[in-house]
């Protein structure tokens, strides 16, 4: 059972590759069931999330974009820090007509290249602002907010937004602005999940991520499996592939006796060949799941869905998550 | 995957051909770029070339394996190599490079005060570009190294692990274009650029930019930024020229371009958006080499064949269970395999022309010079 009731915000990272908007929109779904609302957010301008939901590119705009079981209800916004920019401007500094004059200029992206920690103050500034609406019981608050994040190389510098600012602005409203973040995402309100996959170089990043995170103390939640395949063969048979005593002829008279019509021999060694792959496959994503449990951390595993991701898939990711009790 | 309709890749011919110098590995992040980057460059050494590597963020076994482990921005010899060729290896240090740059074109003092302002500090190790820009100029200084002592005949380049492979191409014209870009000239003399060329309105909503831009951020970093474009100004034409110096020998004849992707729809899209602009922008392609494809052992027997054999087996004894799993395993794997065949069809039917050849999915990451000697073998023989 992972209950994560008291968090307003998931933060889902991971190698790229690895599934991480897939994974951030499942949770999105699965977070929203019963009745309840909740807010994918995407914060690197690539329109990803309108491409796993088969919709018109975002704009910088709450939508709703697909329904959770129980008449649950997800939205979507796509972050952009130009025009967070504009908007922090306008609520702090009464801009008005201005802030448009300044981003067909090219200055409000002028200003985000400039200072790239700015950028991401105004991205997570974003999402805090989202959460807040839920403390101050607002009608348009949401149960839960996801951010499909940056991949694990930028993390930690993404989240922590403080460490970034304070190099730039001492003091002044960005600082504070930046403070405020900070006091959202480092809180137990906030969990940041990894996506991984059972290979080599994925569960490196992850590691050094969570290392990186808790050094940051910003807060992990959960390790996300990615694209699990299913055990086609078990303990026993895999032991028999490794010590070599398959007895990979007599399987293969059988399978040519159930219809496949191909030389037993030649049959046998393909056979073989492709046992052997599976097992040396499996050994490695055993020896990579036991690198992730030594995290220590709650790990949800997904099942490959062989066919590609379509809406469809999503829901069973979203299944596959609840069964295993996320909340 | 042996029914790609597209014509073999043969990588021997651009790898061992004397007349090609350069070698330019591209295309998404994670799909074994620079472990082809460094199979081919061993590759060739083993040929009798003397290489050179320039990887950008290895992974770190691959990295020991070329025993780069130490991030010190110059190429050091890889031991083990067979045969009467050299390989060095380096990994891309941006912000030494950067420095380097800054350094080469600044007297000492003036040198010194770029790399002490901070906003060079923050452009240097994170400005969206860098990188690439670091990367391009890498291989610049690295090929007039080649040209004056001889040292190597053939670069091999990784290129970083941008979200978009055609970063690499852009980036230093972005960062050039930010450089030399209207609000920094302003910013470096406000009073001076508000009245002119930028019209009135524009110049007002400059002014309440700037002003804003200090009250939010502070004045410091606004100083910053004008200190440092007034101390770089007399050496950033020799940044831009050498920026163009190196996309002018991107499309040189002695160059090719290498694309790497794996069967995955986005890895395949990225290929084929870079494909194209290598086209149009008349960059020299050698083609496609598809990473991470799965093989089907004996493809005669067809997944509806064997799931039927499978179903009939699963009620009997062990043997038969045991051969109805290994069935459902041959199974599940030609669907990968059409699945994988159906992505890469993608860009082989936009691009019919182009030069196409795979590696197998390979159970283990490269740890040793053998390992990339392996893929080596399997990159430069036919699919």
């Amino acid at each position: 059972m992972v209950n994560w009731s008291g968090t307003a915000l998931h933060v889902v990272s991971g190698k790229g590759g690895a599934g991480k908007t897939t994974v951030a929109a499942a949770l999105a779904i699965n977070l929203a069931r019963e009745g309840k609302r909740t807010l994918l957010m995407e914060v690197e301008g690539r329109q990803g999330i309108a491409q796993l939901f088969d919709t018109p590119p975002l704009p910088y705009e709450e939508r709703r974009i697909a329904v959770a079981p129980g008449d649950g209800e997800v939205w979507a916004l796509a972050v952009d820090a130009d025009e967070a920019l504009v908007e922090y401007l306008a609520t702090f500094y009464n801009l008005g007509r201005a802030g448009s004059a300044l981003r067909k200029m090219g200055a409000i992206d002028f200003a985000t290249t400039l200072a790239p920690g700015l950028r991401d103050v105004l991205l997570t500034g974003k999402a805090c602002e989202l959460v807040r609406r839920k403390t101050k019981r607002a009608d348009n608050a949401y149960d839960a907010i996801v951010i499909d994040a940056p991949p694990t190389g930028r993390i930690e510098q993404f989240l922590n937004v403080t460490a970034q600012v304070s190099a730039l602005a001492k003091t002044g409203p960005i600082h504070r602005h930046a403070e405020m973040v900070m006091g959202v995402i480092g809180s137990p309100q906030t969990a940041v999940h990894l996506v991984t996959l059972l290979e080599e170089m994925p569960v490196q990043e992850t590691i050094d991520a969570v290392a990186q995170l808790q050094t940051a103390n910003l807060p992990v939640g959960a390790i996300f499996i990615n694209m699990v395949r299913d055990a086609l063969l078990d303990e026993k048979q895999m032991a028999k592939v490794r010590k070599g005593t398959l007895g990979i002829k007599k399987l293969s008279d059988i399978a040519v006796a159930a219809g496949i019509h191909q030389d037993p021999s030649v049959l046998a060694t393909a056979l073989l060949q492709e046992a052997h792959d599976h097992v040396d496959r499996s050994d490695l994503e055993a020896r990579e799941s036991s690198r992730v449990d030594e995290l220590g951390l709650p790990t949800i595993s997904l099942p490959l869905i062989s066919r590609g991701i379509d809406l469809g898939s999503l829901y069973l990711l979203a299944d596959a998550m609840f069964d295993q009790g996320v909340r | 995957m042996n029914n790609i309709n597209a014509p073999q890749l043969y990588l021997d011919d651009v790898v061992l051909n004397p007349e090609i110098h350069i070698i330019v590995c591209t295309g998404s992040g994670g799909v074994g770029k620079t472990t082809t980057a460094a199979a081919i460059a061993l590759r060739a050494a083993e040929h009798g070339r003397r290489v050179c590597v320039l990887t950008i963020d290895p992974a770190r076994r691959l990295a020991q394996a070329l025993g780069i482990e130490e991030l010190d921005n110059t190429p050091r010899k890889v031991e083990g190599i067979q045969g009467s060729g050299t390989l060095d290896a380096m990994m891309l240090d941006m912000k030494r490079t950067f420095d380097e740059v800054v350094e080469g074109h600044s007297d000492p003092e003036r040198a010194q005060q770029i790399l002490n302002n901070p906003f060079y500090q923050s452009l240097s190790s994170s400005f969206a570009g860098t990188q690439e820009y670091m990367a391009m100029e890498k291989l610049g200084q690295l090929h007039s190294q080649a040209q004056a002592d001889g040292i190597w005949d053939l670069i091999v380049v990784d290129t970083p692990p941008s979200r978009s492979a055609l970063d690499f191409l852009d980036a230093p014209a972005r960062l050039g274009s930010f450089l030399d870009g209207k609000f920094i000239r302003i910013l470096s003399a406000p009073a001076r650029g508000a009245g002119r060329g930028i019209g009135k309105i524009a110049a007002m909503g400059f002014g309440f930019f700037t002003s804003a831009l200090s009250k939010i951020l502070g004045s410091q970093v606004l100083n910053d930024v004008g200190a440092f474009v007034t101390a770089i100004d007399s050496t950033f034409g020799g940044f831009r020229e050498r920026a163009d110096a190196t996309y002018a020998l991107l499309k040189d004849t002695h160059t090719s371009f290498i694309v790497i992707a794996a069967p995955e729809a986005d890895a395949i899209r990225e290929a084929s958006f870079f494909v194209e602009r290598l086209n149009s922008d008349q960059m020299p392609l050698a083609g496609l080499v598809l990473n991470r494809v799965t093989e089907v052992n004996l493809p005669e027997v067809t997944r509806e064949q064997a799931l039927a054999a499978a179903q009939e087996l699963a009620a009997g004894d062990a043997a038969s269970k045991f051969t109805a799993s290994l069935l459902e395993l041959h199974a599940q794997r030609v669907s990968q395999v059409e699945r994988q065949q159906e992505i890469a069809h993608r860009f082989t039917a936009a691009h019919p022309g182009i030069r196409v050849t795979s590696v197998r999915a390979l159970s283990q990451d490269v740890h040793d010079l053998d390992g990339l000697r392996e893929i080596g073998d399997l990159l430069s023989s036919p699919r």
